[in-house]
């Protein structure tokens, strides 16, 4: 299993507990875990729905791919760390990670 | 019964033709594997005997309950549908311009602040501010530099991501003095009395300055939001609208909803859904069309297609 925390809108901060086996997405993660994010696309990083911007872990996570700077730089703002959620793993890298949603429709 | 679609993309298809139309689809019964585009193009194909109507590049935007029941439903484009039974199979809404986070926006929408650029002749000899450095910004900022009186892009970082041809072409139109390109800045803030009259913005050293300006068009793509759908008294849950899967109505009589904008214990966002969600609904809906007549349930196979 492996544990991160979410922050909401709101500053709450959650920690999730999630399979790393499963091929799931960051996105799916937060949306079984009942986050209002949208996913419009469904995990093709082509709406920006899944907007989150990592707070801690950037080292381990890494930084927006092409494919995710596409969608990101269309957005009205968004943060050095930000990232799609669709295109993050449920992986050790996002061990102890701290993830914050982030986006208007999100 | 006949059916008419209308659709406020200027296509038909939906998230398929709009966002992946070349994206491969697998879990589709009978196709292994479809493209999006290539399966609206063939369903397009399997309903032609049916001859259905359209009103493309339309939202609705009102609907109107007549005294036998049936509804008139009005468009953004004002056209008119009278009908007896409506469907909504309007995905995650509609698409709409993603606004910029900036206080007292609403306030010069319409008067100095556009989300996009129907008619270019609007902002002759106009001075505009874009900002964005997606494909949209480029070329309008390419375009409009021969119509307004000035045109400054603004964007926030120092390189955009939208075409290189575009991006070069901006890049010398700015050496030429042209248009003022200004990178590394944000929105910070709008004035005006009335009407929009300056653009304040913010460079990388947090420092703000002003702009005089006519218009500001804040192009950040688009993004799905449920619109005036929201207002026709349905229960709405995140988005959704509630359903009972019975006959995939909603609580209000004659007006059904199918596909990814309904919600039910157990939902699943599949096309796969939308299709049985269709079938189920419209024999239910058959009641309202023909109210005297006594639908049967018949086979394909064993009648061939009833079309008109």
């Amino acid at each position: 299993m492996v544990t991160f925390t979410v922050e909401d809108h709101d500053g709450n901060r959650q920690s999730i507990e999630a399979p790393g086996d499963m091929g799931l997405s960051l996105m799916e993660v937060l949306k079984a875990s009942e986050y209002p994010v949208l996913a419009t696309c469904g995990g093709m990083a082509l709406c920006a729905t899944c907007h989150i911007e990592v707070l801690e872990g950037k080292q381990e996570l890494g930084y927006a791919t092409d494919v995710e700077l596409d969608q990101l730089e269309a957005l009205p703002e968004y943060y050095p760390t930000s990232r799609l959620a669709c295109q993050i793993r449920i992986s050790d890298e996002l061990e102890g990670a701290v993830v914050k949603l982030r986006g208007e429709d999100n | 019964m006949r059916c008419h679609l209308i659709d406020a993309l200027p296509q038909v298809g939906g998230q398929l033709s709009e966002i992946y139309p070349q994206k491969p689809i697998y879990d589709i019964p009978g196709y292994p594997e479809v493209k999006a585009q290539e399966l609206v193009d063939n369903l397009m194909e399997q309903i032609k005997p049916f001859k259905p109507t359209f009103s493309l590049g339309e939202r609705v935007d009102h609907l109107s309950k007549q005294d036998d029941g049936s509804y008139i439903l009005t468009t953004s484009d004002k056209t008119k549908v009278h009908t007896k039974v409506i469907i909504i199979a309007g995905g995650l809404g509609c698409f709409e311009p993603r606004k910029p986070v900036l206080e007292n926006l609403e306030q010069f929408e319409g008067k100095g602040v556009a989300y996009m650029v129907k008619n270019p002749e609007q902002f002759r000899d106009k001075k505009i501010i874009l900002a964005g450095g997606g494909d949209s910004a480029l070329d309008w900022a390419i375009y409009l530099s021969d119509i307004a009186e000035r045109v400054t892009l603004v964007h926030r970082n120092e390189t955009f991501r939208g075409a290189p041809d575009s991006a070069s072409k901006v890049f010398n139109l700015a050496n030429e003095g042209k248009i003022d390109l200004i990178l590394s800045a944000n929105l910070k803030k709008l004035s005006g009395n009335g009407h929009l009259d300056s653009v304040f913005l913010e460079d990388k050293s947090k420092s703000q300055f002003k702009i005089d300006t006519d218009y500001l068009i804040p192009l950040f793509g688009l993004s799905p939001k449920l619109g005036p759908i929201a207002d026709w008294g349905l229960t709405i849950d995140r988005n959704a609208i509630e359903v009972d899967t019975t006959d995939y109505s909603t609580g209000v009589e004659r007006i059904y909803a199918i596909g990814d904008i309904n919600t039910y214990p157990g939902k699943l966002k599949l096309i796969l859904c939308g299709f049985h969600e269709a079938a189920i609904m419209m024999h239910s809906a058959f009641k309202y069309v023909y109210p005297d007549q006594k639908l049967s349930f018949k086979y394909t196979t064993v009648n061939g297609v009833n079309s008109f």
